[in-house]
């Protein structure tokens, strides 16, 4: 079909990071082209665009989704948190230090899905360990590091939160 | 953007759907292989029916001897449920190595089914538990048998108009041993190669065993001559290769960018012993 026909847009009312938020979009516009065009929120990445890389991994709802593999329309209604609103909510301030003090972000494109993965596993499993972690982020890929440094973090993370 | 222009409707009920799929219609359930096509635009339709409203379509119960599991039911949802740890446990064991968490959060098996990727778990599990497919329509419900459902790589008996409702599997009986096998390049990747066996025994013996291989054809593909081997005899070593040698004529894969149908082949028979031998040990 030819991009030339007219599709009415449809007003998306959503919450995201805690803010209500509302816009007029195509319905085709993918959830992560919403987040990063509409709201400048460009914490979320878009690399692969047909759900392969997980660059774009947001939750909603509170579980985590891919943000092109959900359409803006499709999160009417929806809690929506990006990468912006779980760093702000100190949900996984430790994961981010052990980010850093490991060294597991290089160029830094996957680092926002890695981390929106990993606080799933790490709110579900801190205890996961090491094939576990794998199992969970093998939907996120990283081009740098070769993923010692991530798995090292998360495990990490997951065993200080045990010990509390 | 980079989907072609769409309208989009989100109905309530099935009878809304169904009124909604005369014309270009695509149903968009949990969307993980629709999406990706429409953003590749390798699919445009004018208009997507969104059935993620439609409540009816979720949920898991046991009827008697019968696990209903209602289309629009996540993929994470299975894995998490006990109903299915207990009564499905094939099912259970399989939906672990479906892709990945995020996409077992949105992905559905009402859409696993109608999409009817020969490589995909979900189709081979409901093949091997010889379970049936609910689909509406305009002229009302029908039930097809998962044998008669699957016809060709993406194609099924669902014709223009209709959806899934429901997908119905027979409760798992106390006399039968359920494994899972597959061999892929990455967790969560397509296997390329796998079986879902389902063995039903009385003792030692297996009564009727149904192993049904992903990657290994045009369909999910059930093995009858490899379960006809096995039917009569004890699971060992002679049963076991009797089976292996049976999957020549019973599978028919082909040559991918990952392996040749020989390396499928022979895959397919290593996952056999691997399932065989987990039945008979359990």
């Amino acid at each position: 079909m030819p991009d030339s026909i007219e599709i009415p847009p449809v007003v998306v009312t959503a919450t995201v990071n805690g803010e209500r938020v509302s816009r007029a979009v195509e319905p085709r516009m993918n959830l992560v082209d919403f987040l990063r065009e509409e709201l400048e929120l460009t914490g979320s990445h878009v690399g692969c665009e047909h759900g392969v890389c997980g660059a774009c991994t947001v939750r909603v709802d509170g579980t985590i989704v891919r943000g092109c593999l959900m359409l803006a329309v499709q999160a009417d209604g929806a809690e929506v948190l990006t990468i912006e609103g779980l760093s702000e909510s100190g949900e996984i301030a430790d994961l981010q230090e052990n980010f850093k003090t490991r060294n597991a972000a290089q160029c830094g494109f996957c680092t926002p899905g890695m981390l929106m993965t990993a606080a799933e596993l790490l709110a579900e499993n801190p205890g996961a360990g090491r094939t576990e972690i794998r199992e969970h982020i093998s939907g996120n890929f990283c081009r740098c590091t070769g993923y010692q440094a991530i798995v090292d973090a998360i495990e990490e993370t997951g065993k200080n939160r045990g010990e509390k | 953007m980079k989907p072609a222009p769409f309208n989009y409707a989100k109905p309530s009920s099935v009878d809304e759907a169904i009124a909604l799929l005369g014309g270009d219609a695509t149903l968009l359930a949990g969307g993980q292989s629709l999406v990706a096509t429409l953003n590749m635009r390798l699919s445009a339709p004018e208009l997507l029916v969104d059935i993620n409203g439609i409540e009816e379509l979720s949920g898991i119960s046991v009827d008697g001897g019968t696990v209903r599991i209602g289309a629009l039911t996540r993929h994470r949802e299975l894995e998490r449920s006990e109903v299915i740890a207990a009564q499905a446990p094939l099912i259970a064991e399989a939906v672990p190595l479906i892709a990945h968490p995020a996409i077992r959060n949105r992905g559905t098996i009402g859409g696993s089914i109608a999409f009817a990727d020969p490589a995909a778990e979900l189709p081979a599990c409901l093949l091997a538990l010889d379970g049936t497919v609910e689909i509406a329509g305009s002229g009302g419900r029908r039930k097809v048998s998962a044998g008669e459902f699957f016809r060709g790589v993406y194609d099924t008996a669902l014709e223009d108009g209709e959806m899934i409702t429901a997908i119905e599997v027979p409760a798992a009986a106390g006399n039968q041993r359920f494994a899972v096998e597959e061999v892929a390049r990455r967790h969560g990747d397509y296997g390329m190669a796998g079986v879902m066996a389902s063995v039903t025994l009385n003792g030692a013996t297996v009564e009727a065993a149904r192993l049904v291989y992903l990657a290994a054809g045009g369909t999910p593909m059930l093995a009858e001559g490899a379960g006809a081997a096995l039917a009569g005899n004890a699971i060992d070593e002679a049963s076991i290769g009797a089976a292996q040698s049976a999957l020549k004529d019973d599978l028919d894969p082909f040559d991918d960018m990952n392996s040749t149908a020989a390396t499928k082949l022979h895959l397919a028979r290593v996952m056999t012993e691997r399932a065989l031998k987990r039945i008979a040990g359990a």
